[in-house]
């Protein structure tokens, strides 16, 4: 265990002090939309935390991820189109379905190692995404504007900003809490130890693709959550959330965050979408210096953020 | 340009913020927030925007009813999500009085509802997508350009006229594509014997969709390829040999912005448009001969629209005597298209989108020996679209 | 039958085209073990050179053959400077990298040549149709690249197969100590196939820019298909790579050509017309999940690879 006051403890603890006090601050200065911006970096750090679930302790890269983001979207936003709107059932309904498509894909992809793995992933992103695409009566390209919130009778007004940002931010605790109990128990170490060496754990008698597929199943359904507060938080879901760069900016929010690290998905999305605001107010060719900035944290800073705030270097 | 210093401040420190915008000042000033494309291929299409709604303003010396303007620009990246981003980052965090711009349908309809939802003016100046036209109008929502159909709708009467029997449809399969299609089938009286939706916007290679032009041997064929997929369509209808054999139609695919890319290729290609550089009205010739002198280059009509959008907010403005409060009033106004329109004057239909002509335009050579597009004839006067029988809007 | 003919042809001309494209990605994937993202931004760069060079000199050949020249230098430029420390890396550590240097090389031909896009003017005597059977005509330009293309890939594969520097690229692709040990300059030998995977990536890249002009962000969604390419082929194989280019060329093809009048069999002409353009578009990705899932090291797979 690292000691108690390290610098990326305090980070961490800044960071979460952070977003504990971001609706205090957008109520001082009456900026919603920095709630509102907020809101989205926390439900896109469920989504990569969830991918670095299989991505960094089970080695599992998926290029497919962003897909769940849609499919969870799509089931809310779908559900509310037909006039049911009631969390009660749009929610689970929402989660059953990902983690069937999750178990489906992974069913098959698992066969696959490496990059073969990255690319089918990929391949099975793209036909959800391609499926979006012809959803006619669900606007087809254009999306879907989802005209009323998940209504969950009168226990939890999700129209309430400050509600649904600390409802959001709950969750990604509660997900990055699951990790650590599920990472850390006999399950997490045949995950982790398959990731290394699965004919070993298997010959010890682990049955590593089971395992491997129940952790793909878990974070495909967590994803599948994000997707739902992502909807209800932009009341619109379209086709884009699913393409194959969305599921590669979730891989970039690991990899910079730190791969394998419990808050470095949380510090990658942070740091991804804060850097995008900040360059992007500086410049607009804002990505002539975000690319080599990228390009010189995986030179000199192994691990991610994380790594270079622990100090301590990762292979 | 400002953008998003707000929001990086916000992010970089937890303090006291320089976001914040007090009541008082939105008083002294007319706030408008423009969303369009800046990044990417199609940045040329906003940037064609902003210089015509930037010319506009100096038009009108920067001031509206006497207060001083301020525009916020905010780009897309063409994509329906980060639009929405920014569009509520302009109303909430801008607090603008009127939002204006969207080249795409699908941006502009992921963006519609934080609009609708705080009350502001929405000005459409481009995209025209039929659910806004019909069942989704709304009273705060206004369009300077036009409905997606009325255009291909244009078209399909020019035709007629020139006794086309049979047409293939060809375009992206994106929501603006289908509407097109759709537009020209609903007014052409001859048989549609083929169609192609390709994939959007990653398809540019149209060989085998050609092949089966080629095939189908139809008196005509209609395209509707935007921005720069238009420029890539035209170069492989000419290499393909199709130019001479079956006569091109087309929408929104040649303009003044593909035009110098598009070269010769585009000769004698007709289009359909409600506004061409040439049109006789004052305004007009105002708005293309500044235009031309400050950029050295043609307006489009992306331009032009944008350019009509501070007209119109101008007229209300004006109408309210700065006093923003007074929606009734300012919207009372624009209902009457009580302003200088370079497309000379219009209505507005119960959705308020513009009752207006359409005019042919062809390719020609202007006086330098530049292309340019060309005013031929009125195809149709006064054209409504069909989805205005769906708003349940009366005034 | 003639229609077929044409669409057959149609096919060949996009499969030669990714195989270009994947011949130096599988190459570079085989030897060094490196994911390179940014290939497709080799290509965009091709395609832009050769739009510049074609208008400086007014002279098509010309143009074309100093842009090659140009993007191999800006290939090698890439492999010294940053490519070379990724080795040995973990994969993912590639794919961030890469990535960043797609959004630099994106950003960086905005600033240079804007964000409008241009044109590489075909001469005259490309940019017409020709009779290739009685009554069937077919680009010129189109048929061009099919020639070049397929000559590119003859002489790869005598370079591979018949050459030194061949044998230590096969050498390379089964067992990379090997080669280390056997004493040659592998670094050298490293930023030799990097550049002519660049020039290859450019060549792929100008070729394409003729019909579809060069464009900011062209390379990204046919790097894609590059590496279904050489997933299906099997990474580090080039007859795999041609085999699997010529292939996804054709199916891409056949699916835009005939799906619609296949599914009107089977389906009403409503549905038909809104399942196939979606149908068309996930076909190759299918067909991709489909091999992986029979063959998960893809059909050819270079032996002793991962």
């Amino acid at each position: 265990m690292m000691p108690a006051l390290s610098l990326r403890n305090i980070v961490v603890a800044l960071l979460l002090l952070m977003l504990l006090l971001v609706p205090v601050y957008a109520l001082v200065v009456g900026n919603n939309f920095v709630l509102s911006l907020f809101t989205r970096i926390v439900i896109l750090a469920i989504a990569a935390t969830s991918l670095n679930l299989i991505m960094g302790y089970g080695g599992m890269v998926s290029f497919g991820h962003a897909a769940y983001l849609g499919i969870g979207g799509y089931m809310v936003g779908i559900l509310a189109y037909e006039g049911i709107l009631s969390g009660f059932v749009q929610w689970p309904l929402a989660l059953l379905v990902s983690a069937l498509i999750a178990f489906v894909i992974g069913l098959l992809s698992l066969r696959t190692r490496g990059v073969y793995f990255i690319m089918i992933t990929l391949a099975f992103g793209q036909m959800i995404y391609y499926v979006g695409v012809s959803l006619n009566r669900y606007g087809a390209d254009d999306g879907l504007t989802i005209y009323r919130r998940s209504n969950f009778a009168g226990l939890l007004n999700l129209s309430n900003k400050t509600v649904f940002y600390y409802f959001c931010l709950l969750l990604l605790l509660a997900t990055i809490y699951l990790t650590w109990r599920l990472v850390n128990s006999r399950f997490g170490m045949a995950i982790r130890g398959a990731r290394s060496n699965d004919r070993r754990m298997h010959a010890i008698g682990f049955p590593t693709f089971r395992y491997r597929l129940t952790c793909f199943v878990i974070a495909g359904t967590i994803c599948g959550l994000a997707g739902v507060l992502l909807a209800n938080h932009t009341d619109f879901i379209s086709p884009a959330v699913m393409h194959w760069t969305r599921s590669g900016d979730l891989i970039v929010m690991v990899v910079l965050g730190g791969m394998g690290s419990l808050f470095g998905p949380l510090i990658g999305t942070v740091a991804f979408l804060a850097l995008e605001e900040v360059l992007s107010g500086i410049t607009e060719y804002w990505q002539i210096i975000f690319g080599p900035m990228l390009l010189a944290i995986v030179l000199f800073a192994r691990g991610g953020i994380d790594g270079l705030l622990a100090g301590i270097r990762r292979g | 340009m400002r953008k998003t210093l707000v929001a990086a401040s916000a992010l970089l420190a937890l303090a006291a913020g320089p976001g914040a915008t007090s009541a008082l000042a939105q008083q002294k000033s007319v706030k408008i927030g423009f969303v369009s494309t800046f990044s990417g291929p199609t940045a040329v299409i906003g940037n064609d925007m902003r210089n015509s709604f930037d010319l506009a303003l100096d038009h009108i010396g920067r001031k509206m009813g006497g207060l001083p303007v301020e525009v916020i620009y905010e780009d897309d990246q063409q994509k329906p999500e980060v639009g929405l981003q920014k569009t509520q980052k302009l109303i909430e965090s801008d607090k603008v009085d009127f939002v204006v711009g969207y080249i795409w349908s699908n941006v502009l309809l992921a963006s519609l509802k934080p609009v609708l939802d705080s009350k502001i003016f929405l000005i459409s100046s481009n995209a025209g997508p039929s659910q806004i036209a019909g069942e989704l109008c709304n009273e705060n929502f206004f369009s300077t350009s036009w409905q997606n159909d009325q255009t291909p709708q244009a078209i399909g009467h020019y035709m007629n006229q020139k006794g086309v029997k049979t047409v293939y449809l060809l375009g992206p399969n994106y929501a603006a594509g289908k509407d097109m299609l759709a537009g020209v089938a609903s007014t052409f009286k001859g048989k549609v014997i083929g169609q192609d939706l390709t994939k959007w916007p990653d398809q540019l290679d149209f060989s085998a969709e050609l092949t089966k032009v080629k095939a189908a041997k139809p008196d005509a064929l209609f395209v509707f390829y935007p921005g720069a997929a238009g420029v890539q369509f035209l170069n492989q209808y000419v290499q393909s040999g199709l130019k001479g054999q079956v006569p091109l139609y087309t929408a929104f695919t040649i303009d003044s912005l593909s035009l110098p890319r598009q070269g010769e290729n585009a000769l004698g290609i007709p289009g359909a448009q409600h506004w061409v550089n040439d049109l006789p009205n004052a305004a007009n010739k105002k708005y293309v001969a500044d235009f031309k002198a400050k950029h050295k280059a043609y307006p489009s009509f992306y331009g032009a629209q944008s350019y009509d959008a501070v007209g119109l907010i101008n007229s209300a403005v004006v109408a309210a005597k700065g006093d923003l409060t007074k929606k009734d009033v300012m919207r009372a106004e624009m209902r009457k298209a009580n302003y200088q329109s370079v497309r000379g004057p219009y209505k507005y239909g119960n959705n308020h989108f513009p009752i207006q002509n359409f005019y042919l335009q062809d390719v020609v050579k202007d006086a330098d020996g530049k292309l340019t597009l060309k005013t031929v004839a009125t195809i149709i006067k006064d054209s409504q679209d069909e989805h205005a029988k769906k708003c349940k809007m009366k005034w | 039958m003639l229609l077929f003919v044409e669409q057959f042809l149609n096919g060949l001309q996009f499969g030669l085209l990714l195989f270009l494209l994947a011949a130096g990605l599988t190459l570079v994937f085989g030897i060094m073990d490196l994911v390179n993202l940014a290939h497709g931004s080799l290509y965009m760069v091709g395609a832009y050179f050769a739009a510049t060079f074609t208008a400086w000199t007014g002279h098509f050949v010309g143009g074309v053959l100093l842009a090659l020249v140009a993007t191999l230098l800006v290939g090698m430029a890439v492999e010294v400077i940053a490519m070379r420390r990724l080795y040995g890396r973990d994969h993912l550590d590639h794919v961030l990298a890469t990535f960043g240097l797609i959004l630099f090389f994106n950003e960086l031909v905005r600033l240079i040549w804007g964000p409008a896009g241009m044109n590489l003017t075909l001469p005259p005597w490309l940019n017409t149709a020709v009779e290739i059977l009685p009554g069937v005509y077919y680009s010129m330009y189109r048929l061009s690249i099919i020639v070049v293309a397929l000559a590119v890939a003859t002489g790869l594969y005598l370079i591979v197969m018949r050459t030194r520097i061949g044998m230590l690229i096969r050498a390379g692709a089964s067992n990379r100590e090997m080669i280390s040990a056997l004493g040659i300059n592998i670094k050298l030998l490293y930023t030799f196939v990097f550049g002519v995977g660049a020039a290859l990536a450019g060549l792929a890249g100008l070729m394409q820019a003729a019909i579809l002009t060069a464009q900011i962000g062209m390379g990204e969604n046919i790097l894609i298909l590059a590496f279904v390419v050489i997933i299906i082929g099997g990474i580090g194989s080039i007859r795999g790579a041609f085999i699997a280019a010529i292939f996804v060329g054709l199916i891409d093809t056949v699916g835009r050509a005939f799906l619609p009048d296949i599914l009107k069999l089977a389906l009403s002409p409503a549905a038909a017309a809104t399942a196939a353009p979606a149908l068309s578009s996930m076909l190759i990705y299918l067909v991709m999940a489909i091999i992986l899932v029979v063959r998960p090291a893809g059909l050819f797979p270079a032996p002793g690879s991962r």
